[in-house]
C-alpha cells in the first residue's frame, strides 16, 4: 500500500514562503498531478517527498510510515527529472540497471527488468547506447525505464515532457499514461500544461503561491472551481469575469442581464461563465464583437463587455462580424460565483 | 553526521592548510620584517634601503614591470585575437603559443642564455652575416645595458601566455553577436575591436594585468641565469640577505617590500579596471 | 530564378581578403617561431658535445652527440636532484588535489556561511609573492625537522598549486548538474556513493588535468627550491646554486632536463589548459 500523506508541510527559504502548510492525500495508486504556474511551489512540494528538500514544518507518510526525515534513498520512491539526469558516462542499459545494482540484485534479474522495461519504454534497440548518442525524447524514455525499472511504491515525475517538442509531447503523454496505469504505481506528476494535468490526471492538485487551491478530479476542477485561480488558469480560452451588482437579495445584475444567482451580504461578486457555455440568445450578455476567428471545429468571438474582453465559443455555423452587437446567453447550470475579496467560489 | 556540516568538512583541509602555512608564515615574515632580536624597530627597513645596491635594485625591478608588462600586454592581445580570428590549426596554434607557460623560469633564462652568451647563437648570427668581427659580450660585467635588454626578451619570451590564455579564455566569452553588429553599423577592424572587444574584455585584462605585474616583481631566475649578480633585483636580493649575508631580517624587509608594492599595484588595477557588475556581459 | 548572389562579406573585396589572409599567416609563422625557436636552439645545445657547446661559433642544428647529457647525467649529484624533483611534484599533486578537490566541490554544491570569507582567502594567496614563505617555512621546519626534505618542499609548493586546484575543481564541478547526483540518491545511493559513482568518472580528465598542472608547478619552481633545500636539493635547485661554477654544457643539459618534462605535460593536458587558466582567474 503506498497512500501519501501530506500533513501541515511549510517550506521558507529565508524571508521566502515557498509552501503554506499544505496537506493533501494521496490514495495508493492514484495519479495525481500537481498543476501551477512557475513560482507556485509545486517542484518544491514534489522534492519534500522524494527526500531532496527538507520541509521546514510538517510531516511526509508513505505506505503508512513517517518518511520525512529520510534519506531519498529509504523512501521507496523513483524519480523521472524535468532534465532526464541520464547519466552521461553509462551505457542506456547501465542507466537502467543502475538502481537494481545498488539493491544488489543478481545479474539474471537484472537483466530481466531491465529488458522489459526497455521494451515498455519501446528503447530495446538503444540498449548499448550512451545518451550523447540519443535524442532528448529518448533520453526521457530511458529516464521513465531508469525509474520503472526499480518497481517503487511511488514514482515521483517533475515535468518530465516540458523539454520536448509539441510532437513528441503530444505522443509521450499518451503513452506514459498507458505505462504507468499498467504499473499499478501511486504517482505524483508536476507539470505547468494544464492539458497534460487534464489528460492524465486521476486527480488535479492546482497550486498557487504555495498553497493548494483545490484538489479534485478534472471534470470537478473544470466544472466547479473552488477559487477564481482555477477557473482563470484551466481551460483555453479561458473563463470570462464580469462583475455584478446585486439587484435584490438572490438576484443580481451582469452587463445588463438579471440573474438569479447566491444569496450574499455583499454589493458586488463576480459572475463567470466559460466560453463554450454561451449561446446567441436574447435576453443575455450584450456583447460588441471585436474578433471573429473562424477555427474549423468552432468559431471563437472575442468582444466587448463594458469595455472588458469577453469571448465566446460558438458553433461553426455562427455569422458574426466585427462590430455586430449579440446577446450572449449563459447556460444556468454553468455559471459560476466568486467573492471578489477572498477569491473563493459562492454557492 | 549533520549534513549541514558537510560543506565545513569538506573545506576543513584547506583551509587549515592555508592557515598554517599561508597565514602563520606571513605573520611572521611581517613579524622578522619589524623586528630584530626581539624588538620592534624599522631597523631593518633602514638597512635595507641604506645598502649601496638597493636604489639600483628597486630601480632595476620597476624598471623591468614597467617595461615588460605593457609589451606582453600587447603582445598578448594580438596572439589572442589572432588565435581567436583562427578557424583551421588553431588548437595546434594555441598550444605552440601556450608552450612557454610550462617552461620554469629558470629554464627560460638557461634557454636565452643560450642565445646570449659570448659563444652563443645570437653572435654566431652576427659574425656569420658579417655584422661584427668579434663576438659580442652581451652578458658581462659592462654591459648592464644589454643584460637588461636580454632579461627583457627572456621575460616577454616566457610569461606572455601567461595573459594570452586569461585573454583567449576572456574573449571566447564575448558572444559573437556584438562584433556582427558592431560590423553592420559600420564599424572597420581596428574600431571593433578598440570599442567592443577591450571594453568587454575589462575583467579578464584586470585579472591577466594584477596576476603579471605581480609576477614581474617577483623576477628571479631568469635575471639569476642570465645576469648572475650584475643585474640586481628585489627578489634576488632577497635570497642573497637570507643565504649569502645571512640576515633573515633584512630578507624579511624585503619581502614584505614586494608585498607592499604588489598590494598597491593590485588595488590599483582593481579600481582602474573596475567593471560594475551590471556592465559585464 | 535570378542568379544566385556571392556571399562575400560586405566589408572586404575578395582581393582585399585574400592579402589578409596571408599577412595573417605570415604574422602566425613569426609568431610560432618566435617562441619555438629558443627551445630548438636550447635542445641543439643539449644535443652537442661539450665542446661544440662551449665553441664558437655555434652550429644551428644539433650534431645528436649525447656527450653533454652524458655529462650531466653523471654529474655529482644530478640524479639525486632529478628523483628529488619528481618526488616532491608527486606530493605536490596529491596534496594540492586531496585538499583542493573536496573544498571546490564544497564550494560548487553548497551555499554555507564563510563560503565568501574561504574564496577571499583562497585569492588573497594569490596577491602574496608565495615564494617568499619559504623564509620564514624554512624556520619552522628546521624545528620540526621537515627541513631539507621533499615533503618539507611539496608544502610549499602546495601553497603554490593549492588556489588553483580549488577554482579548477570547483569549476569542474559546478559544470555537472547536480540533477545527476539527485538521481543517484534516489536510485539507492548514500551521498559519497553518489558522487563516486557519478561524479568522479565525469570530473575524472579535468582532475587529473589539474593534478599535471600541480606537477608541472612544483617541477618549475625555483625560489622556494633553493631556499629550502641543501642536500636534498631539487633539479631546480641545483642548478641555481651551480650557476656560478657550472660549464655551460651543464646549464644547457639541465635546461633540457627541465624543459622536456614540462613540454610533454602541457602537451598532455592541452585542452583543459584555457579552460583552467580561464576559469582560475575569473
Amino acid at each position: 500500500m503506498a497512500e501519501i500523506q501530506i500533513k501541515k508541510v511549510a517550506k521558507r527559504f529565508g524571508s521566502f514562503t515557498a509552501l503554506h502548510q499544505v496537506d493533501l492525500t494521496i490514495s495508493d495508486q492514484e495519479f495525481m498531478v500537481l498543476l501551477g504556474a512557475s513560482g507556485c511551489g509545486k517542484t518544491t512540494l514534489l522534492r519534500i517527498v522524494a527526500g531532496l528538500e527538507t520541509p521546514s514544518e510538517g510531516e511526509v507518510w508513505i505506505g503508512g510510515r513517517r518518511i520525512d526525515h529520510l534519506p531519498p534513498r529509504e523512501r521507496g520512491i523513483a524519480m523521472v527529472f524535468q532534465n532526464y539526469a541520464v547519466f552521461p558516462h553509462l551505457t542506456v542499459f547501465e542507466n537502467i540497471a543502475f538502481g537494481l545494482r545498488m539493491k544488489k540484485l543478481p545479474q539474471a534479474d537484472v537483466e530481466k527488468r531491465v529488458r522489459r522495461t526497455a521494451e515498455l519504454m519501446h528503447i530495446e534497440q538503444l540498449l548499448y547506447r550512451y545518451s550523447g548518442q540519443l535524442s532528448g525524447g529518448q533520453r526521457q524514455r530511458v529516464a521513465v525505464a531508469r525509474a520503472l525499472a526499480m518497481e517503487p511504491d511511488v514514482i515521483l515525475m517533475d515535468e518530465p515532457l516540458s523539454n520536448l517538442d509539441a510532437l513528441l509531447r503530444l505522443e509521450m503523454r499518451a503513452e506514459l499514461k498507458g505505462v504507468l496505469a499498467a504499473s499499478k504505481t501511486t504517482t505524483i506528476y508536476v507539470t505547468h500544461d494544464q492539458v497534460e494535468a487534464m489528460s492524465l490526471a486521476d486527480r488535479i492538485a492546482v497550486m498557487h503561491q504555495g498553497r493548494i487551491v483545490q484538489a479534485a478530479s478534472p471534470v470537478e476542477v473544470y466544472r466547479n472551481p473552488a477559487a477564481r485561480f482555477v477557473g482563470s488558469f484551466i481551460g483555453n480560452p479561458p473563463m470570462n469575469f464580469i462583475p455584478a451588482t446585486k439587484a435584490t437579495n438572490g438576484s443580481w445584475t451582469v452587463a445588463g442581464m438579471t440573474v438569479h444567482g447566491p444569496k450574499s451580504d455583499k454589493r458586488q461578486i463576480e459572475f463567470a461563465i466559460r466560453p463554450e457555455d454561451l449561446d446567441i440568445s436574447p435576453g443575455g450578455i450584450d456583447a460588441t464583437v471585436r474578433v471573429v476567428e473562424p477555427l474549423g471545429a468552432h468559431t471563437l468571438v472575442t468582444a466587448d463587455v463594458e469595455g472588458k474582453l469577453f469571448r465566446a465559443v460558438l458553433d461553426s455555423t455562427t455569422e458574426a462580424k466585427t462590430g455586430d452587437r449579440l446577446s450572449l446567453k449563459p447556460k444556468p447550470d454553468r455559471v459560476r460565483w466568486f467573492d471578489p475579496e477572498t477569491n473563493a467560489a459562492l454557492n | 553526521m549533520n549534513p549541514k556540516a558537510l560543506p565545513y568538512y569538506l573545506l576543513a583541509p584547506a583551509t587549515l592548510f592555508l592557515v598554517v602555512f599561508f597565514l602563520y608564515p606571513f605573520v611572521l615574515v611581517a613579524w622578522e620584517a619589524f623586528s630584530r632580536d626581539g624588538a620592534v624597530t624599522l631597523d631593518n627597513f633602514r638597512e635595507m634601503t641604506g645598502h649601496w645596491k638597493f636604489p639600483d635594485t628597486l630601480r632595476n625591478t620597476m624598471l623591468l614591470a614597467v617595461i615588460v608588462v605593457p609589451l606582453q600586454l600587447a603582445l598578448a592581445l594580438s596572439m589572442a585575437s589572432i588565435v581567436s580570428n583562427l578557424d583551421r590549426g588553431r588548437s595546434a596554434i594555441l598550444y605552440i603559443f601556450a608552450i612557454p607557460l610550462g617552461i620554469s623560469d629558470l629554464a627560460a633564462g638557461l634557454i636565452w642564455l643560450a642565445i646570449f652568451e659570448q659563444s652563443g647563437f645570437l653572435n654566431t648570427m652576427l659574425v656569420g652575416l658579417g655584422v661584427t668581427d668579434q663576438p659580442v659580450m652581451f652578458l658581462g660585467f659592462q654591459s648592464k645595458l644589454s643584460i637588461f635588454i636580454a632579461v627583457v626578451l627572456a621575460e616577454v619570451w616566457r610569461a606572455t601566455a601567461i595573459m594570452m590564455v586569461i585573454l583567449v579564455a576572456g574573449m571566447g566569452l564575448i558572444p559573437k553577436e556584438y562584433g556582427e553588429a558592431a560590423e553592420v553599423f559600420g564599424a572597420g577592424r581596428w574600431k571593433r575591436f578598440t570599442k567592443v572587444t577591450l571594453p568587454l574584455l575589462r575583467p579578464s585584462l584586470q585579472t591577466a594585468i594584477i596576476l603579471r605585474v605581480i609576477l614581474a616583481f617577483e623576477v628571479f631566475a631568469v635575471v639569476a641565469a642570465l645576469g648572475g649578480t650584475n643585474l640586481p633585483v628585489l627578489m634576488g636580493e632577497t635570497y642573497h640577505w637570507q643565504f649569502a649575508l645571512q640576515d633573515r631580517n633584512v630578507a624579511a624587509a624585503f619581502a614584505m617590500l614586494i608585498l607592499a608594492i604588489s598590494i598597491a599595484f593590485t588595488l590599483f588595477f582593481l579600481y582602474a579596471l573596475r567593471v560594475p557588475k551590471e556592465a559585464r556581459i | 530564378m535570378t542568379a544566385v548572389t556571392s556571399d562575400a562579406p560586405a566589408t572586404a573585396y575578395p582581393e582585399v581578403r585574400k592579402a589578409r589572409n596571408w599577412l595573417l599567416i605570415a604574422i602566425v609563422v613569426v609568431l610560432c617561431v618566435w617562441v619555438l625557436l629558443p627551445i630548438y636552439l636550447l635542445l641543439v645545445n643539449a644535443l652537442s658535445s661539450p665542446n661544440e657547446v662551449t665553441g664558437f661559433p655555434k652550429r644551428f642544428w644539433p650534431s645528436f652527440d649525447t656527450g653533454s647529457l652524458a655529462f650531466f647525467v653523471n654529474f655529482a649529484g644530478v640524479a639525486k636532484a632529478l628523483w628529488n624533483s619528481v618526488l616532491v611534484a608527486v606530493f605536490t599533486m596529491i596534496m594540492s588535489i586531496g585538499i583542493g578537490a573536496p573544498a571546490g566541490y564544497a564550494l560548487s554544491r553548497f551555499d554555507f556561511p564563510g563560503k565568501e570569507a574561504f574564496r577571499f582567502l583562497v585569492l588573497m594567496t594569490r596577491a602574496f609573492p608565495l615564494p617568499l614563505l619559504a623564509l620564514p617555512l624554512a624556520v619552522m621546519f628546521i624545528r620540526t625537522g621537515l627541513d631539507d626534505t621533499a615533503f618539507g618542499l611539496a608544502i610549499v609548493h602546495t601553497t603554490l598549486a593549492l588556489p588553483f586546484a580549488v577554482l579548477i575543481t570547483f569549476s569542474l564541478f559546478s559544470g555537472i548538474p547536480v540533477e545527476l547526483e539527485e538521481a543517484a540518491w534516489t536510485l539507492g545511493c548514500t551521498r559519497f556513493q553518489a558522487f563516486w559513482k557519478v561524479v568522479m568518472p565525469l570530473a575524472l580528465p579535468g582532475i587529473a588535468a589539474s593534478a599535471v598542472f600541480a606537477f608541472t608547478i612544483s617541477w618549475n619552481e625555483v625560489f622556494a627550491a633553493a631556499v629550502l633545500t641543501i642536500e636534498n636539493r631539487t633539479l631546480t635547485a641545483f642548478l641555481l646554486q651551480s650557476l656560478n661554477v657550472s660549464p655551460l654544457y651543464l646549464k644547457f643539459a639541465g635546461g633540457f632536463a627541465l624543459v622536456v618534462p614540462a613540454l610533454i605535460f602541457i602537451f598532455a593536458v592541452r585542452k583543459y589548459l584555457f579552460a583552467m587558466w580561464g576559469i582560475a582567474n575569473r
